[in-house]
């Protein structure tokens, strides 16, 4: 089998054994975009204008919570150490660790968005918006967030430098993820902001791995 | 499993080694030549850096100076750890799995094919028959200790570097170990070993940190 899709294997299958892990994060989500509609009342004029923006930061927040888990358990138990001395390259072992991650952290996301958006009046091409731009965005989330989760391993009290790290890069993905569907309930056309969206992922997808796996390799010493 | 290493040009060489922690150093100078056949058993009291040599023999770690060659060429490089395993003080099992899932799941990520009977045959030798199916956590510190060393047997590789590998074992498995390192070294391959205790391995070179 490949050493990545193994890897992929594994973490789905660890996470399998350990559901409460996964299932907080989804149910975070859940709960920060179901409080607003209930907390600001139905005033669906101001629902539909905040709408993107508390879908997006919930996602970011969400893949948040799982990041410091996501190689804390593998470096506590040596495994990490075996990886990093395997004769498959750490780099394609880590891919497949980021690419599990999004597979439990994100991909709930984008599956549950559009359901959540309803509480927010966006009508379905909106939601559909909504649903693509996570579909580019979550993974990027994911990819950047290794980078922070790779240099806060072994840190005491990394949870808060994480997010500390992290957020700020998340800014991007943000602006246009959310902007996307801003400028659709506009009328102005999303292809920019979609464009730019799928343009940060090949690039995170491209060099993210390769910086997590160095900063990995920095934690393991 | 550990036949067919060529028993021409497998080849460690280890010259001038030294290594510091912080202000200190632990250890300077240190060099040796393994050849096939042959297992060295690094010496020393607590705290004098055997971890930290394994480490830095494995590529785990930088030396402040010194060469490590593997073949020749200069280590770290894929092929050095392809002939390479390393057992460390982690456990490096999964809890959550069992020790069946664990075997296989090592092994598919290093990109070796490990069918079921293989990593049964090998969990069985470990004397962990009827245990493969619970989750290792269930397991005492001995047994989790012995589903790792598993990986001895459906790891193909020359050299093996085991860092405190007899602890918590009981008397019947610091045999089988011993047993299993006297049988890789016959077929030709290598051992870097530490222990305090006297090792069941007749021969033998020694380096005393």
């Amino acid at each position: 089998m490949n050493p990545l899709l193994a890897t992929v294997r594994r973490d789905l299958l660890l996470a399998l054994r350990r559901k409460s892990e996964v299932l907080t994060a989804v149910f975070f989500f859940v709960i920060v975009t179901s409080l607003f509609p209930l907390g600001i009342g139905p005033e669906p004029t101001l629902l539909k204008k905040i709408a993107p923006g508390i879908l997006w930061v919930a996602a970011l927040l969400a893949t948040l919570l799982g990041l410091p888990r996501l190689f804390a358990a593998d470096h506590l138990d040596g495994t990490l150490e075996q990886m990093a001395l395997s004769p498959s390259p750490l780099g394609l072992l880590v891919a497949g660790k980021i690419l599990a991650h999004w597979l439990l952290c994100g991909l709930p996301l984008v599956l549950l968005a559009p359901v959540l958006g309803l509480q927010f009046d966006l009508d379905p091409s909106a939601l559909g918006i909504l649903t693509l731009a996570l579909l580019l965005g979550t993974p990027l989330l994911s990819l950047i967030g290794a980078i922070g989760a790779a240099l806060t391993l072994g840190v005491r009290g990394g949870g808060v430098l994480l997010a500390l790290l992290v957020l700020p890069l998340y800014i991007p993905a943000l602006i246009f993820g959310a902007g996307a569907v801003e400028a659709h309930i506009a009328g102005l056309d999303v292809g920019g902001h979609l464009s730019l969206l799928a343009a940060m992922l090949v690039l995170a997808a491209f060099f993210a791995p390769w910086a997590t796996t160095a900063a990995l390799r920095i934690a393991l010493e | 499993m550990d036949s067919g290493f060529g028993h021409n040009c497998a080849m460690l060489t280890v010259s001038g080694l030294a290594c510091s922690r912080g202000e200190r150093r632990l250890f300077s100078d240190v060099g040796f030549r393994l050849d096939p056949g042959e297992w060295l058993h690094v010496q020393g009291a607590n705290g004098a850096g055997k971890t930290s040599l394994m480490r830095v023999l494995v590529g785990l770690a930088h030396a402040d100076a010194g060469e490590i060659r593997w073949r020749e060429a200069a280590t770290p490089s894929a092929e050095f750890r392809r002939d390479l395993i390393y057992l460390g003080h982690h456990a490096a099992v999964k809890e959550d799995l069992t020790p069946l899932e664990n075997l296989r799941l090592a092994a598919a990520l290093d990109g070796i094919g490990l069918d079921e009977k293989a990593a049964l045959a090998s969990l069985v030798r470990l004397g962990l028959r009827g245990r493969e199916d619970l989750p290792v956590r269930v397991l005492s510190a001995g047994q989790k200790r012995r589903v790792l060393l598993a990986r001895l047997l459906t790891r193909p590789a020359i050299l093996w570097v085991l860092d405190e590998a007899f602890n918590a074992l009981d008397v019947g498995a610091v045999r089988l170990l011993g047993e299993l390192i006297a049988e890789h070294l016959g077929a030709g391959g290598m051992a870097v070993l530490t222990s305090h205790q006297p090792l069941p391995v007749p021969g033998g070179k020694a380096v005393m940190l």
